[in-house]
């Protein structure tokens, strides 16, 4: 985790990644609005820790993660700013993912339901994220620990 | 929001000239779309082939330019890249929308 650590120090100031998986982290501090977080994650996809994935897999985290930190910035931080915690580790075939915020804990503190949507009558023009999360991830997992909402979910890539 | 728009006679051809649509720039997307509609009566064909990135609030920006041109105008896609597709393809948009893999001038007088 040494060289985890060492990257982490140079983006952020968060202290510890996470602690149960092995591989090359990146940590960033994103202030919760649109504009940056969409800056934020052109970034990250530059970022060297992420030069190994393929296209495939890139285009998903890109897109999971817009979509959790989007839910982050419109409904946790709906009502007061704030920043979010991006946390990754790139281990082999596999990107882990956490995202802390401080914002309003998810309804009943729990994950929110999240199909295909409903494409009969008038057509959605939202309520897509917790479908595309879903069908992305695995292990998604969310917790509301002192406070602060944390996200976790890994990806194949 | 760099969008042009090309008239190929009734129709208008809009080609969005930046590789991504997301939470940050959807209204923006929607706003010039609005504007692109009223250069004419015809169909509105998006080019989408220069999008590498498109997220929920890019697809129901998306989603809300076709329900704002009416039945009568039905917003077809062309061009669309891989990430772009998935995002069709998991919300079965793509069974809604059509979807033309590329342009080319014999499809300007298809129906």
């Amino acid at each position: 985790m040494t060289v985890g650590m060492t990257v982490c120090a140079m983006l952020c100031n968060c202290k510890v990644p996470m602690a149960d998986v092995e591989g090359m982290a990146l940590c960033l501090v994103i202030a919760a609005q649109p504009d940056a977080v969409s800056l934020a994650l052109q970034r990250v996809m530059r970022a060297p820790e992420l030069a190994g994935l393929n296209a495939d897999g890139r285009g998903t985290a890109e897109l999971v993660l817009a979509e959790v930190l989007n839910n982050v910035v419109e409904h946790a931080y709906a009502c007061y700013p704030g920043e979010i915690e991006l946390r990754l580790i790139v281990a082999p075939a596999c990107l882990h993912c956490r995202i802390i915020d401080s914002g309003l804990p998810m309804p009943e503190e729990r994950l929110p339901p999240g199909g295909p949507p409903d494409l009969g009558g008038d057509l959605p023009e939202g309520g897509f994220g917790w479908g595309l999360i879903r069908a992305l991830t695995t292990g998604l997992e969310y917790r509301r620990l002192a406070g602060r909402n944390h996200l976790q979910f890994s990806l194949p890539v | 929001m760099n969008i042009t728009v090309e008239k190929q006679g009734e129709l208008l051809m809009a080609q969005v000239q930046q590789d991504r649509i997301d939470a940050a720039c959807a209204i923006q997307f929607k706003d010039r779309m609005r504007q692109i509609s009223l250069e004419g009566q015809g169909r509105v064909v998006l080019d989408l082939s220069q999008v590498a990135f498109i997220d929920s609030s890019g697809l129901g920006a998306v989603v809300a330019v076709r329900k704002a041109l009416g039945a009568e105008r039905p917003l077809e896609l062309v061009g669309l890249t891989p990430t772009v597709q998935k995002v069709f393809r998991l919300t079965r948009m793509d069974s809604i929308f059509t979807i033309h893999d590329r342009w080319d001038d014999g499809l300007r007088d298809a129906v």
